[in-house]
């Protein structure tokens, strides 16, 4: 029995250390520079962090000690993975539901899928290998989770990611692209979102394109990828009469306005109808200039009324005065300016006048009680200096007294002794 | 001469019902030291004027003030907005508690550089001190009343620095705070503080100290003392009344002149509601009075010796504290001469390190 128990306790043993035992590791880590690379990097890699090891990528025996019979093809090693191999490569475990599931349950698996649709997967299926394939974008040896803000992936990483290659004007070339795609994008709204204020839900470069079925979107498609997150400019858009002209002309909706990487702020100057964007197709007499204008002069108003509205309670507020019920209104003008921008996507002056009319009447009501406020103020200043006067005067009218009291005690007290030099803090 | 008369009469009504005569007689022989040091006299007087100011202009806000955490910062912004001249007041108030803890600390320091404290007015030095510890229990529990954010995570590194003393720490900030954290139980439990239990405590004190001046009289300094010693004139004298009482008065109407331009030109700001989910506000500290600890303890690193820094720190504030209460005990030596440079370079030392520390506080 106790013969039984030991040899259990040895073959348990010798297969831990069989298990731990890792050929590829222990030799590559000790040879120099690339070939001992990926055994470093390697261990900050996702993939060993689940025990995956070398030889499920590459292939071969790593139980053997011996480099010929470790890394030998008759024991499926299969070396440097070209590159038209990678996706199928990553696509054997990440495209397997059941696999993936128990590593993260809501991980997707329809990357290899998403690949072959897009220009990546296409042109690579074709044959040409300059295109990006997984490691291009989310590395190898090191691959980290799209969490992790050291992942070339992460949403902070992927705009210089993809610039690797887009910005590269040699390689853009032959497919003719413009290589200026990530200068434009860092000039844009979106990019201060994500870059300034580390939004990480600002849009770049997967957002509009897709990430593993990356295109870019067709003529049609534009104003449905912006609508993904501006739902209600989309909304109106649709219901405009700019949609079946664009539609017809083949220009791309929200492009045709706001460029596609350089989407700039958007100010009551692009419907100025002499240089504005609307100049472009409307002139400043047409129907189309006038809506232009007109919808320019009214956001322009409710722009202009908050500033005077914003200035004078800050002023109020600067002095000491209580006017937070009026600033909290004042952000409900704010709101009435941000729906009549909104509404400048139906293109009509009557849906951006609603917002305005309404945005107006709170900033009467919010400069009136920043006026009040001031004028309070001055009250308060002129009633202070009245005061000031009083209690100046009771003080020199009480001096006055008690010198006059000192100096008719010193007279009928003579010789002078203790009290009354006349000093009225006693000095 | 018929008004006279009915003075007269009116004085000797009231003098066969409450016997006001012997103290008629005791305020008309009362007099104050003259000399080169006299205008520190007034500050004594300057302090009550303040703490009257305090009670008063806090029964007025008592009238629309709630005590709870949902209402407290809405109450004081409709008193600042709403109410008639509730601004002036609240803001009175602040200025006031602020120009009270000043006027105090001024007294204190005369007192120890004129040495007043000495024999026998060793008990009066010890309830002036207690008056002091009072007006900053004032100062800390009111702060907290608006309940917006300065305050709220004031309160709550006040109420931290508590429990971190040995032993009695941590039930010492339970007790503090209604709970392990500032919440609605912690302002009702300040609201309570504030506006019964130490006015009750403060006035009683106040006429203890004021009943012991009267017994013992002003001090009049060493230093003057020697100049007159075995001179033929006496140290001059300066009634009371009318001679000091009409010019302490002045000061009062000075005192009220500032507090006016103080509360009209800069009132007290509100701040934004405290929100208890919120992080704390970068540069966050407490009022200018607790800046110079604040700031040592923020000095001293986090194990000194194997002992926590704030132990520590607070161990030593404890001694500093003991050692300044009992002043009056080691500034005579044992023959009874008085220690007095001991006792003048104490208090400047004090004074250099309470101005520097919290200059410091302030700007770092």
């Amino acid at each position: 029995m106790k013969t039984i128990m030991v040899a259990s306790w040895l073959a348990m043993l010798m297969s831990i250390c069989l298990a731990a035992k890792d050929s590829c590791v222990t030799c590559h880590q000790g040879l120099e520079g690339v070939q001992s690379d990926p055994v470093r990097k390697f261990t900050n890699d996702i993939h060993h962090r689940h025990g995956f090891s070398c030889a499920d990528c590459h292939g071969g025996d790593p139980q053997r000690d011996d480099a010929d019979a470790a890394m030998s093809p008759a024991r499926g090693f299969r070396g440097k993975i070209p590159r038209t191999a990678v996706p199928q490569l990553c696509a054997r475990c990440h495209s397997d539901a059941s696999l993936m599931h128990k590593y993260n349950p809501r991980q997707r698996v329809d990357q290899l899928a998403q690949y072959l649709t897009s220009n990546h997967g296409k042109r690579l299926t074709a044959g040409d290998t300059a295109v990006a394939n997984c490691v291009d974008c989310h590395g190898v040896h090191d691959i980290r989770t799209t969490k992790d803000p050291l992942s070339p992936v992460h949403p902070l990483r992927l705009p210089e990611t993809c610039a690797r290659c887009h910005s590269d004007a040699a390689r853009m070339e032959k497919y003719k692209l413009s290589p200026t795609v990530l200068a434009d994008y860092q000039t844009s709204v979106h990019w201060r979102a994500l870059a300034d204020r580390g939004d990480l839900s600002a849009p770049s470069c997967a957002s509009c394109h897709g990430n593993h079925g990356a295109a870019p979107p067709h003529v049609g498609e534009v104003a449905a990828v912006c609508g993904t997150c501006h739902v209600m400019m989309e909304d109106l858009y649709r219901g405009s009469p700019h949609k079946p002209i664009f539609d017809d002309m083949g220009v791309a909706g929200c492009v045709a306005c706001h460029e596609n990487h350089a989407v700039m702020h958007p100010t009551p100057e692009l419907l100025n109808s002499e240089s504005g964007i609307c100049a472009n197709c409307h002139d400043a007499e047409s129907a189309g200039g006038k809506t232009a204008a007109g919808m320019a002069k009214l956001i322009g108003e409710l722009s202009s009324q908050i500033d005077r509205s914003k200035a004078i309670l800050d002023r109020a507020r600067r002095s000491g005065m209580e006017v937070s019920p009026a600033l909290l209104r004042q952000t409900e003008a704010q709101e009435q300016l941000v729906k009549a921008r909104v509404a400048v996507h139906a293109f009509r002056v009557d849906a951006v006048g609603a917002p305005v009319q309404e945005g107006l009447a709170i900033t009467r009501e919010t400069y009136t009680a920043g006026l009040s406020a001031l004028e309070e103020l001055d009250r308060r200043r002129t009633g202070l200096l009245f005061s000031l006067v009083a209690i100046g005067l009771t003080i020199l009218g009480l001096w006055l007294w008690i010198r006059n009291f000192e100096r008719k005690k010193r007279s009928l007290t003579a010789p002078v002794t203790s009290s009354g030099s006349g000093d009225p803090l006693g000095g | 001469m018929e008004v006279n008369a009915r003075v007269s009469a009116v004085k000797q009504w009231l003098d066969e019902r409450l016997g006001l005569e012997p103290v008629r007689e005791f305020l008309a022989h009362k007099t104050v030291p003259k000399h080169s040091s006299t205008i520190w006299y007034y500050f004594g007087g300057i302090t009550l004027f303040l703490f009257g100011v305090q009670v008063a202009t806090g029964m007025l806000l008592l009238l629309y003030y709630r005590p709870t955490s949902t209402e407290a910062y809405e109450s004081v912004q409709f008193i600042v907005a709403e109410v008639q001249f509730g601004w002036l007041i609240r803001s009175v108030h602040s200025w006031s508690a602020n120009l009270m803890m000043l006027t105090a600390f001024i007294h204190m320091f005369s007192v120890v550089l004129l040495h007043a404290y000495r024999r026998p007015r060793e008990v009066t030095w010890l309830s002036g001190i207690a008056l002091l510890g009072l007006t900053m229990a004032f100062g800390f529990s009111g702060y907290l009343l608006p309940w917006n954010t300065t305050s709220f995570f004031a309160t709550r590194i006040g109420t931290d620095v508590a429990a971190s003393m040995p032993f009695i720490g941590e039930a010492l900030a339970r007790f503090l705070r209604g709970g392990d954290d500032i919440g609605g139980a912690t302002l009702t439990r300040f609201f309570g503080f504030h506006v019964a239990i130490l006015p009750g405590i403060t006035t009683v004190l106040i006429l203890v100290h004021l009943a012991l001046v009267q017994r013992h009289g002003i001090s009049t300094p060493p230093s003057v003392e020697r100049q007159h010693y075995g001179a033929a004139a006496k140290v001059p004298q300066l009634p009371f009344i009318p001679n000091f009482l009409v010019r302490e008065l002045m000061a009062w109407y000075g005192t009220l002149g500032v507090l006016g331009c103080l509360a009209a030109l800069f009132p007290w700001e509100l701040g934004d509601k405290a929100d208890p989910f919120a992080p704390a506000p970068a540069g966050i500290r407490p009022e200018w009075y607790f800046l110079a600890p604040f700031y040592t303890l923020k000095l001293i690193p986090s194990h000194v010796w194997g002992i926590e820094g704030q132990v520590l720190g607070l161990l030593g504030f404890g001694l500093l504290a003991a050692w300044w209460v009992t002043l009056p005990f080691w500034a005579a030596a044992r023959d009874g001469a008085l220690r007095v440079r001991l006792v003048t370079g104490a208090g400047v030392a004090l004074i250099a390190y309470l101005a520097t520390f919290s200059f410091l506080g302030y700007t770092r």
